[in-house]
């Protein structure tokens, strides 16, 4: 299937007047249609450089635009603004304002690995997307975002126990996101299995949820990842040019 | 290797497999036990970081592998099987990581000295997924040889979500020619389920994605791969998805719930775990493979083909 890219002439651009005589000659309505120029200015250079000082975003240069990615996109299939590509192409332009149209969906990348398999420049899309949604975040243009908080939550469990207990961790991004857990479909779930499991294995999830799974003499370990994660931390902000606190 | 080098080999179940995934985790031992396979459960493993820990920083997820992987060492084993597709990814991606990334190698190094452990290095462990297990330590002819309780007239279509097969370099063992798994096309769960006597439905979406990795922070989107994936097996008519991950398990059923509940579009294909499937296929219960955990219920659908 061929890719169905967004028109380059956006709706706000196109310019056509009701009524209208030039020299005496009417051309009232689409006699008149004529798209606006569009000059761009703000050029942000060290967009493309930042991008790929953020993990995933390494190898953005190698591009060359042939869009086996957008082609091969899970979400672009669902979502034709879903456009790893073009992304690709505006950061390596440094057209920032460009970018930003996109900001609140760029984070949907479900690290299906498609672009990967099929990009013959070995550019790692996926990775390039979650950079992109990172890089979003830590410059103020995007608040955190779902998938983040789960991705906290979830590396929060792990480096604190080495472990993960599923309820636990969903319980816990709920709560994070704002959002009620007795969702209808959440709902039916849960009465679903308590009416057919077994009480052994309720039991044992509860028991779960409790007395959280852990991974045996894990402290030296915790204490290790936490300082690597703030070490990486303190880079990745480096990269971008923010200070501590995430300011610029 | 041979597969009697695979008769015996160490077990990484992973979280899941302790929690929502639990059916898969008492099928595979079950089906392990039917087969005389030995599965020795890695001593104090710890999460291998899923979807979601690269995204904090790949290379913490790169140590959390390589540590299970030195836990396999250890015990002196030179294979570790993983049935959940997230860990078997994950371990791979290591593998490969610390082959071919020096930066990967230091910070595996510093983090698992400071951690006191050995640090893993490259090479000395193969990570390979249940049906690689499976299909090597037993094979077809063998398996069928052992089946008792024929899948016959059972329509399956085998969906093998991305983490199998996708990036293709992680895995070079596939793509091989004849004998070796495709990425493009896996067939592993279709010849073993093939070989208990099942009708594999050609099926196009084997490798499509679920949005596991989004199962919860972007259900809307999640919910509508899922629904296509059901829709499409059950026009390609199969009764039931055979699934080798939890996270595409739990996602094709908890979104069948979502699809119906938010969409208004139900589907009734059912969805089992291929070692339940292959566990009923070698004469055990439905109880023993744990088909009362599946979200789908299909209890009265296996009753009619006269399994378990």
């Amino acid at each position: 299937m061929p890719i169905h890219e967004k028109s380059l002439i956006r709706p706000e651009n196109l310019v056509e007047h009701e009524h209208l005589v030039i020299d005496g000659v009417d051309v009232s309505g689409h006699w008149s249609t004529f798209i606006e120029g569009r000059s761009i200015t703000d050029y942000n250079e060290a967009m493309q450089d930042e991008i790929a000082a953020l993990p995933g975003g390494e190898n953005i240069h190698r591009c060359w635009q042939c869009g086996s990615c957008t082609n091969a996109c899970t979400v672009n299939a669902v979502n034709p603004e879903f456009n790893p590509r073009y992304w690709i192409y505006l950061i390596r332009l440094g057209m920032e304002q460009e970018l930003l149209r996109d900001k609140d969906i760029i984070w949907q990348c479900v690290s299906c690995n498609k672009c990967t398999y099929a990009c013959p420049r070995d550019v790692v899309p996926e990775g390039v997307m979650k950079a992109t949604a990172h890089w979003l975040e830590l410059k103020g243009h995007t608040p955190k975002s779902p998938s983040t908080h789960f991705d906290e939550g979830f590396a929060g469990s792990v480096i604190k126990t080495g472990k993960i207990e599923e309820t636990r961790v969903l319980l816990g991004f709920f709560r994070r996101t704002g959002q009620p857990a007795n969702q209808p479909w959440l709902a039916r779930l849960v009465t679903g299995l308590v009416r057919r499991m077994p009480l052994g294995y309720l039991t044992r999830l509860g028991w779960g949820v409790v007395f959280r799974p852990r991974t045996r003499n894990w402290g030296a370990a915790r204490r290790a990842l936490n300082e690597y994660v703030h070490e990486v931390e303190a880079q990745n902000r480096a990269a971008l040019g923010l200070d501590g606190q995430g300011r610029q | 290797m041979d597969g009697n080098d695979l008769k015996k080999v160490a077990y990484y179940p992973g979280c899941a497999l302790e929690g929502t995934g639990h059916a898969y985790n008492r099928s595979t031992k079950a089906v392990g036990k039917a087969l005389g396979l030995d599965l020795v459960e890695l001593k104090n493993w710890n999460c291998c970081g899923a979807m979601e820990v690269k995204n904090i920083d790949p290379k913490i997820q790169t140590y959390l592998s390589a540590r299970n992987l030195s836990i396999a060492e250890d015990m002196g084993f030179d294979t570790v099987m993983a049935p959940c597709n997230g860990c078997y990814h994950n371990l791979k991606k290591a593998e490969y990581d610390l082959a071919h990334d020096a930066a990967s190698v230091e910070v595996n190094a510093r983090l698992s000295e400071k951690a006191g452990h050995q640090t893993y290095e490259s090479g000395g462990v193969e990570t390979i997924h249940a049906l690689d297990w499976i299909k090597r330590a037993v094979g077809e002819d063998e398996l069928a040889a052992r089946v008792k309780n024929n899948l016959k007239g059972l329509k399956i279509a085998n969906y093998y979500g991305c983490m199998y097969t996708r990036p293709r370099h992680i895995f070079p063992e596939k793509d091989k020619g004849p004998g070796s798994e495709s990425t493009a096309k896996p067939h592993f769960m279709d010849d073993l389920l093939a070989a208990a006597g099942a009708e594999n439905v050609d099926f196009p979406l084997k490798t499509a994605c679920c949005g596991g990795a989004h199962s919860l922070s972007d259900s809307d989107t999640s919910t509508r791969l899922v629904l296509n994936i059901l829709e499409t097996a059950e026009a390609c008519g199969a009764e039931v998805i055979a699934t080798e991950c939890p996270t595409c398990h739990t996602g094709l059923e908890m979104h069948q719930v979502r699809a119906e509940e938010v969409l208004g579009r139900k589907t009734n294909v059912k969805i089992l775990y291929f070692t339940q499937l292959l566990g009923m296929a070698l004469g055990l219960s439905q109880k023993k493979v744990g088909v009362q955990e599946n979200l789908s219920d299909p209890r009265d659908l296996l009753r009619q083909k006269g399994l378990g």
